[in-house]
Order: C-alpha cells, then sequence, then structure tokens
C-alpha cells in the first residue's frame, strides 16, 4: 500500500520518499528486506532524525537516498527531481553538489595516503568550484576554519589527527560544494562524549548560518532528541512511528518507541535506578498476510504504522496519553 | 565497612613505543569492595582499560613497563606473581569481559566447548560434564534453547547473544571479581539494557565485586555504587556514584554531566569541552587537563593537583578545593545537581536526628 502524507501546510518538502524498497540478493537464499516500503517527507531546513537498531535499515535508507546504493522500488524526490531517473555521471555530480553526507567512521571515511589540503581540494575540482591552485587553497583554508581546524594542519595526513578532527575533515569534504542538505549517517557514534558535543554544535551552528536540512541517523536517542525537529523509528526495514521531537518523547505511542525510550540509560543517577525497562514483542508489526498496514496519522503530524483497525486504539491510547499529561 | 577485594596503589605503567616512552597511567590508586561495582569512566586514551587490563596481566608482555605501584589481591602483589601461579587466578578468579564480543571469541570453535575449555583447565572436571556445566551457563545468560546453541559457533549469534556468550565464559570458573571492559559499546541500546540487567543479576546471584569501564554516564548511573573518573592516566575524581552525580567536584567531570544531553535538554548550545585530550607522548606540565578548563587556575599550569578531601568516599584532585582557591561558579546544570544532592542529604541528616534522639531516649 502506498500512502500519500499530505505535506504540511507553508512548508516546501524537500525530499520526497515514497515506497522506498531496497532488498539485497533479491530471489536468492540470503535475501534481505534492507528498506521495507517507507514513505517520508523532509521539510526544507528542518533536521529529521532517523532512530533504530542496527540492521534496521537507517544507514541503507541514508545511502538510498544519496544514490550510494540502486534502489529496488519506490520513488526518491529531490527538490521535484526523481534521483533514479539520474542516470550519467554529470547529472549525478550536479545532484551531490547539492547533496552530501558525513560518514560514521572518521577514520575509515578519508583516505591515508593523502594530505588534508587534497582530500577538500580534490572535491573542489571536480565539482569544478575552483579551478586554479591558489583558489582551491584559499577555499580549504576558508572551510578548515569553518570547522575549526587550524590552518596550518592543510598539509597533514588524516592519521595526524584524532578521531574528532578527522570528523570535523569529513564535515568540511562535505561543505565545500555548500550543499543545502547534508546525510549525516552515526557520526558521533566513534567520537569520545566531550567531542561529540563539540561535533553537534558545529552542525547545529552551520543549520543557522546556513539553512542546511538534515537527515540526522543515530542510535543515541537523546543526541537525536536534541538536534532534531522531528523523528523517525525505524525497525526492520519499516518505520513505526514518526512524530515531531517532543511529541515522540512525551507521547510514544508505538511499543517499540516506548521500549526503545525505556531502554535508553538516563544520565540522572536517581531516575535511571528507577529506570524500567519495557520489552518489546516484534511480532506486534509483523502483521498476517492480507491485513492492510501502513502509516496513519493518530493525532495531527503524528503517524504511525498500524493496521486499519489498530486506528482507534492508538487513537485512545493517544488521548489518554494527553489526558495524564494534563 | 564492606571488605577489600581487590586494592591498587599508585600504579604507573608505560609503554614503549617507537616515538619513545608512553606514560598510559600515571599513580592510579582504588580499591574494590566485596559486593561492589566499580565504574570506571574516560574518554578513549585516558588509561581505563590499560589499569584494569594490569589485574590480569594480559598487556603485551614486550614493550609494557610496570614502573611503580602493586595490584594486591588476597594479600599478594599480583604483579609479582609468576606467571603460572597467575594463570590460576586469571579467568579463575578475576575475569574479564572484553569489548568486542565478536574479536574475543574463538571462531573456529563452537560457543559451549570454548566453555567448557576453561572449565576443564580450572575445575579440573571431565569433558562431558563440563559441556554439561557449559549449558547450564548459556542458560543462565538467557541464551534460548541452551542446548542447541552450545554447539553453533560465535558467528551463527548476533552482537548481543555473542556477548551473552562473552559473559556466559567469563562466569564459567564462577569468579569473584568480574572486569566488564566496555561491554555494551558496541550494541544497541536495547540490548544494551538487557546486557546491564543481566550483569547486575548475576553479580547479586554469585556475590561477585564489578569492575565496570564505560565512557557512557547513563551506564555508569545503571550499575555503579561507585565511580572513578579517569583522565589523561589519572584518576582526578572518586566517590559514590551518588556524589559524583549530584556533587561533582572536578571541572572535567562537569564537562562530562553537561556535554551528554538528557531527553530534556532544552538549551540552545550544549556545553562542551574545548580541544582535545593530550597527547600521552608529550605531557603539559602541572594538570593534564589544564589547558581544556575553563576553570583553570595559575597554578593549574604549574603543579599537578593532589587529591583533596570532599567527604570519606569522596576526593577529586583539583586545585578548586584548595582552602586559598577561588570560588568558582559551576555550569548551572551543575548547580541544578547540587540542589538535589543537597535535599537529598537534608533528608538523611534529619533520619540521623531522628535516631539520635531515639538512642538519646533509649539510655
Amino acid at each position: 500500500m502506498t500512502q500519500v502524507l499530505p505535506a504540511q501546510e507553508n512548508r516546501e518538502v524537500v525530499l520526497k520518499i515514497r515506497g522506498l524498497k531496497k532488498v539485497f540478493n533479491p530471489g536468492k537464499k540470503g535475501e534481505v528486506r534492507a528498506i521495507d516500503n517507507i514513505s517520508f517527507d523532509i521539510y526544507k531546513g528542518e533536521t529529521l532524525g532517523l532512530v533504530g537498531e542496527s540492521g534496521s535499515g537507517k544507514s541503507t535508507t541514508g545511502r538510498s537516498i544519496i544514490k550510494l546504493e540502486s534502489i529496488t522500488s519506490g520513488e526518491v524526490t529531490y527538490k521535484g527531481q526523481d534521483i533514479s531517473k539520474l542516470n550519467n555521471k554529470q547529472e549525478v555530480l550536479k545532484f551531490r553538489k547539492s547533496m552530501q553526507m558525513i560518514f560514521q567512521d572518521p577514520f575509515a571515511s578519508l583516505n591515508p595516503r593523502i594530505p588534508v589540503k587534497t582530500i577538500i581540494g580534490d572535491a573542489l575540482r571536480l565539482h569544478k568550484i575552483c579551478s586554479t591552485d591558489a583558489e582551491v587553497t584559499q577555499r580549504v583554508n576558508e572551510l578548515l576554519d569553518i570547522v575549526g581546524i587550524n590552518r596550518s594542519y592543510a598539509n597533514r595526513y588524516p592519521t595526524e589527527f584524532s578521531g574528532g578532527q578527522c570528523q570535523r575533515i569529513g564535515i568540511a569534504r562535505a561543505l565545500c560544494v555548500q550543499p543545502d542538505f547534508i546525510i549525516a549517517d552515526e557520526c558521533l557514534s566513534a567520537l569520545d562524549v566531550s567531542i561529540q558535543a563539540q561535533i553537534v554544535n558545529l552542525l547545529i551552528k552551520l543549520r543557522k548560518e546556513r539553512a542546511i536540512t538534515y537527515l540526522f541517523i543515530a542510535h543515541d536517542l537523546s543526541m537525536v532528541k536534541y538536534i532534531s525537529d522531528r523523528i523517525a523509528v525505524m525497525k526492520d526495514g519499516k518505520i513505526l512511528e514518526l512524530a515531531d521531537a517532543d511529541e515522540l518523547y512525551n507521547r510514544p505511542l508505538h511499543p517499540y518507541t516506548i521500549s526503545l525510550l525505556s531502554a535508553s540509560p538516563l544520565t540522572d543517577l536517581h531516575k535511571e535506578k528507577q529506570r524500567k525497562r519495557i520489552d518489546y514483542d516484534t511480532s506486534t508489526h509483523k502483521y498476517p498476510e492480507g491485513t492492510v498496514a501502513g502509516m496513519y496519522e493518530i493525532l495531527p503530524g503524528h503517524w504511525v504504522y498500524c493496521s486499519a483497525a489498530e486506528v482507534l486504539k492508538y487513537q485512545q491510547q493517544a488521548l489518554s496519553a494527553s489526558d495524564m499529561g494534563n | 565497612m564492606k571488605e577489600t577485594i581487590l586494592s591498587v596503589k599508585d600504579l604507573t605503567i608505560s609503554f614503549q613505543t617507537l616515538d619513545g616512552k608512553v606514560c598510559a597511567v600515571q599513580g592510579v590508586t582504588f580499591d574494590l569492595k566485596k559486593g561492589e561495582t566499580l565504574a570506571i569512566v574516560g574518554e578513549s586514551g585516558s588509561g581505563k582499560s590499560v589499569s584494569v587490563k594490569a589485574i590480569n596481566r594480559v598487556l603485551p608482555q614486550g614493550n609494557t613497563l610496570y614502573e611503580k605501584g602493586e595490584i594486591l589481591y588476597n594479600g599478594c602483589n599480583l604483579l609479582e606473581l609468576p606467571e603460572k601461579e597467575m594463570q590460576k587466578i586469571r579467568g579463575k578468579k578475576i575475569a574479564m569481559i572484553f569489548q568486542d564480543p565478536m574479536t574475543s571469541l574463538n571462531p573456529t570453535m563452537t560457543v559451549g566447548k570454548q566453555i567448557a575449555e576453561s572449565i576443564v583447565k580450572h575445575q579440573k572436571l571431565s569433558e562431558t560434564e563440563a559441556m554439561k556445566e557449559a549449558v547450564n551457563l548459556i542458560d543462565l545468560v538467557g541464551i534460548r534453547n541452551p542446548e542447541e546453541s552450545s554447539k553453533n559457533y560465535p558467528h551463527q549469534f548476533s552482537g548481543g547473544m555473542r556477548q551473552r556468550v562473552m559473559i556466559a565464559l567469563s562466569l564459567a570458573c564462577k569468579p569473584e571479581i568480574l572486569i566488564a571492559d566496555e561491554p555494551t559499546t558496541a550494541l544497541d541500546v536495547t540490548i544494551q539494557a538487557q546486557i546491564l540487567d543481566l550483569i547486575d543479576e548475576l553479580k547479586e546471584k554469585l556475590n561477585m565485586s564489578v569492575i565496570f569501564i564505560t565512557h557512557d554516564l547513563g551506564v555508569v548511573a545503571h550499575v555503579a555504587d561507585r565511580v572513578a573518573v579517569m583522565y589523561a592516566g589519572r584518576i582526578i575524581e572518586v566517590g559514590t556514584a551518588e556524589e559524583v552525580f549530584y556533587y561533582p567536584q572536578h571541572p572535567y567531570t562537569w564537562g562530562l554531566i553537561c556535554s551528554m544531553p538528557s531527553l530534556d535538554t532544552e538549551d540552545e548550545n550544549l556545553y562542551s569541552i574545548p580541544g582535545a585530550p593530550p597527547n600521552l607522548l608529550n605531557m603539559p606540565k602541572g594538570d593534564a587537563f589544564a589547558q581544556r578548563n575553563a576553570y583553570a587556575l595559575q597554578i593549574d599550569f604549574e603543579e599537578k593537583p593532589p587529591f583533596f578531601k570532599v567527604s570519606d568516599s569522596h576526593y577529586a584532585a583539583t586545585w578548586l578545593l584548595h582552602p586559598d582557591a577561588p570560588k568558582v561558579i559551576p555550569p548551572e546544570e551543575i548547580l541544578r545537581r547540587y540542589k538535589t544532592f543537597k535535599s537529598f542529604n537534608k533528608k538523611e541528616k534529619e533520619v540521623d536526628v531522628y535516631d539520635a534522639s531515639i538512642a538519646c531516649a533509649g539510655e
């Protein structure tokens, strides 16, 4: 079933995803349905958090959007253009000039054999942003300033930097084409706590200054909550719940979201000692054949994956949750 | 007062590397009491793993220098024990769970065999008995179909299940001390929660003492009775979980607490510690944290701070606690926590007073 999500009023949709599917090894023994029919919109200037456990398909979703993976079926429309129709190199380059990605492992995503100025400079040359060496050097220096790396380090190699610094270089490389849209795929998980906060502040600063739209993929719920406007919860290739960040945390509806929130450790000792973990039964989101299940809007802007028969149940649950809130 | 089971005194360890001598652990001192969980928190490179690996003497032999200090277990210094004697303690009395469950299991042996191997070695049981015991352990850590699962290879398990196998393996000889080195870092939150609960439950059941290493304060809050915070090879603050969470004294601890947003953090900007941890090859003079410390005093750049006593169980190495130090105002989040600490302690004091009055009446 393809669901139609109505656009929120007065907000421009940058990225529209409808019925996206990605199957690895289709028809073979090791068939994996990494993404199983998901649909969502990302509005201009917002940060959409995508959370889920490993294997839930959240990274594959990010990689499919930026065309690092081919999609099996479905539609990904970026600024009105169907990205699956971009075939030749020129078109893909043009598309990537607008959309960039920051990767999980800051060390593995930088070539260890070339210095930082070449890592960033090559991207500038590839996209034909700068032509002369002097221009490239100047632009690289500007980018290093933005991400807070000393200009004099431009001749160094990635191995000479710490994880946090490498991640900043990865961000500088993503920023060099002045993208409007950045996919941050677990860009914090390899970093130390004190460095994570620095990178988050950098991402927020860039969002403010350049109106960048983010798809922020992570498994750390408190960080996602902090940075995101809206959050989608993924499990087994499906989006199970999608709502405003505050709404999702204050009034989670799907049992999986509730379980995920209950499992997240809290930094407050007393609250943490009292925290009760709620287990999730994976059969909840597996419906027998013939049942029509999909995303239903339980409250305005709050979507839950369920069958038509369950909508009423979730609506009542939402109402009683808000009663309790009052 | 609980009995001390392990005590580490002034432990100093360095590594010989191509670039020179790296001092990874400098004068680390802590005690582990019977039945308690001690959490050691710190960033990567702070020396937390090295300190605990030294307890079991599993550091690379070629280039590790134990420069100073002792590790006392049952009255004997583990650092001076001959390797033969150490083998009787390692795994049997002091067991360890490592961070990465994939690389710490043998991929060519069934998990049942791996667990049984350790039982045969330490408890001198026959192989069939050991295998039976292994199945029991697999059951204990909550893996379904223990009989079947024991015949599987590590790659047939998911990350969380593999970590359970690791735990079963470490529990094989009913150790007195369990060292868990970031056991949940590679796992998802839901699985992490299960593993934490499992370790807690087994600790109660088997009356173990646990040293828990992590960089996640949320995990610390979940498991710890006492907390030690490490930075650049030194312990900079140690206290009960309550004291470290609600009455932290060291600016680095403040930074750690503030830089992790809770689910209801709304502030515009996340508090972050500027800069990066120092290079252990050329450690700065004075306090290693001084360069990143917004509250640093002049003396921080000149002399290492000693430990100042905050309470009987709470010590912190910061010059701010020196009687002559200027008063500083910690970040707002920390002040909020101080308030909680005070209100909590007031209640306790009231109880004390109440008890005292009963005692007086009794006399």
